[in-house]
């Protein structure tokens, strides 16, 4: 009986010390990425290129998922607005939804299946195929190489992304509002731009996106980084980085929110 | 009077002294033995080949040597610095006179042949990249793929990566170059091929060369000392000439390719005749009727 118990506390204990592990060697993994950044900033051309590859390359389904989302939240937005008499309001609702949450979480979200799963998986396969392997042969440390530069690229790309979102979801709430209902286009840009704070509501988003993206690719950048060097180690490797992002960048955005806007 | 010292880290090192000198090494990992009690040494100017089966720890000694791990015991001299001891810098400032060449050429894939090459160049050097541009094609012409700098890793042959691979690797012309498994997977045109470049700049560029294969016959036409591997240990040693000779059971059979002999064929089970007729003679000691359907009931 006591064997049993024993066996059964090992049995939860072991994975609790397992993820804590983890976390531990993730943690000191971000602070060897930040140890070892100088290379990446003296040569910029280093992260401009991962920029274009996980910044510029996520543009289409960024935009795409921002026009949508917009044009969603307009007809939402004034089936709900109108019941009340408020539908010039729907320009206001449209913005604040789309800068304060819905553009750094959606664009986060997006930037996680687009860019991280992509980040994980090329670092995950140059280790398969022993690319990090000879790069240390070589002398060349590749965490300042290989994951420095994707990891500001990342930081960097993800606001820009973000208000990217916001822009085109602001201009898909103009669409169906103003072009398909017809609600008066001056109400709807002079609200907007009465209501909408630039340190409140805009700043908070830029700050909530960025630190999506540190999530992001520092996950992006570990996954791949202590992937299995195998077809099936990078495979769960890329799923687990989708999965964890999608689930942090939702429990940072609550704490984030809490922090930043307390109805003042 | 000026009077010449050497700084007491940096040990004297005579031009006799062999380039790396391994001495009673043992590595494990955790609980697991996978070399034991190893002592070589690799000769200035020579090319030695460490020979095995798959498994034997060869892989493992090249990493030793490149101080990619630590070994649990013992010491790997390279130029009269000890590996074990060096920090990241040094280390890292060993590995830049250091060639390794992958068994799949571990080529960057995103980049092109040319790029390949001049990475080290690039990474470590401040040279123009006019300069870097005819070092690049002085190595591509060493390994015949001038014509291929533009190519991209996917476009090449599985012996063409190899040598682009091989080019990258004498970038900084190493005083030491590593080769793990350089033959896996090459038809024998191409395994000549690289078996000649191995020698010819082994002796252009003055170092020292460690192979780690199990290709017998190509490696022997090249080397000039083998070191055999099995189980962790370095059971026999010599020239070509003494290892073609040998009678010592793992040698010979390694050397001639024989099916079975120190190195079994058989993976360890129990007695063949028990493990068929188990069943049956269980059944009779017990007395019972041993038909068919009894031996097919007990199998299941």
């Amino acid at each position: 009986m006591l064997e049993r118990l024993a066996s059964m506390l090992r049995g939860l204990g072991r994975p609790v010390v397992d993820h804590l592990w983890r976390l531990g060697y993730a943690t000191r993994f971000f602070a060897l990425i930040l140890l070892y950044s100088g290379t990446s900033f003296r040569r910029l051309f280093l992260i401009f290129r991962e920029i274009y590859s996980s910044g510029v390359r996520s543009l289409i389904i960024i935009l795409v998922s921002g026009l949508f989302v917009g044009m969603v939240l307009g007809l939402q937005g004034y089936d709900t607005l109108q019941r009340f008499g408020a539908s010039d309001a729907l320009g206001v609702m449209v913005a604040l939804s789309l800068v304060r949450e819905l553009g750094p979480v959606v664009a986060g979200l997006l930037f996680a299946s687009r860019a991280g799963s992509a980040i994980t998986a090329e670092i995950g396969l140059m280790k398969a195929t022993e690319q990090l392997s000879a790069m240390e042969m070589m002398a060349v440390n590749p965490i300042a190489r290989v994951v420095a530069p994707r990891f500001w690229a990342g930081v960097i790309s993800m606001p820009l992304l973000a208000a990217l979102f916001s822009a085109m979801g602001v201009f898909g709430g103009y669409l169906v509002g103003v072009k398909m209902i017809g609600l008066d286009e001056g109400a709807f840009w002079s609200q907007m731009q009465a209501s909408v704070d630039f340190r409140e509501d805009i700043f908070n988003g830029i700050i909530k996106s960025a630190v999506f993206g540190v999530i992001v690719t520092w996950i992006a950048v570990f996954e791949g980084y202590d992937a299995k060097p195998t077809a099936e180690g990078v495979s769960g490797a890329t799923t687990r980085t989708v999965v964890t992002s999608s689930l942090a960048i939702l429990a940072a955005d609550f704490v984030l929110t809490a922090l930043m806007f307390r109805g003042s | 009077m000026v009077t010449l010292s050497t700084p007491s880290s940096q040990p004297l090192v005579k031009s006799s002294d062999p380039l790396v000198k391994i001495s009673n090494l043992n590595f494990a990992y955790g609980q697991r033995s996978i070399l034991s009690g190893i002592n070589m040494e690799i000769p200035r100017g020579k090319v030695v080949a460490i020979m095995g089966q798959s498994g034997c720890g060869k892989t493992t000694t090249l990493k030793l040597i490149g101080g990619q791990i630590k070994p649990t015991s013992g010491e790997v001299l390279v130029d009269g610095q000890s590996v074990k001891k060096m920090k990241a810098e040094a280390l890292y400032a060993m590995r830049r006179r250091m060639g390794f060449l992958f068994q799949f050429g571990a080529l960057f894939t995103d980049i092109s042949v040319f790029d390949n090459v001049a990475f080290q160049m690039r990474e470590h050097t401040d040279l123009p990249e006019e300069l870097i541009r005819d070092l690049v094609m002085l190595k591509l012409n060493a390994v015949g793929l001038r014509g291929a700098q533009d190519m991209m890793p996917s476009e090449l042959s599985g012996g063409m990566a190899r040598r682009v691979a091989l080019a990258r690797a004498i970038s900084l012309d190493p005083m030491l170059m590593m080769y793990d498994e350089p033959f896996t997977g090459l038809d024998p045109i191409t395994m000549g091929v690289i078996g000649q470049l191995i020698r010819k700049l082994n002796d252009a560029l003055g170092g020292s060369s460690i192979i780690v294969t199990h290709d017998i016959q190509e490696s022997l036409k090249i080397v000039d000392y083998v070191y055999f591997m099995a189980g962790g240990k370095v059971v026999a040693e010599g020239t070509p000439d003494e290892i073609r000779a040998s009678e010592l059971p793992f040698v010979h059979q390694f050397v001639w390719g024989e099916i079975d002999g120190p190195v079994p064929f058989q993976y360890p089970a129990e007695p063949y005749r028990e493990q068929i007729f188990g069943v049956m003679d269980k059944n009779k000691k017990a007395g019972k009727n041993n038909s068919a359907k009894d031996v097919e009931a007990a199998h299941a």
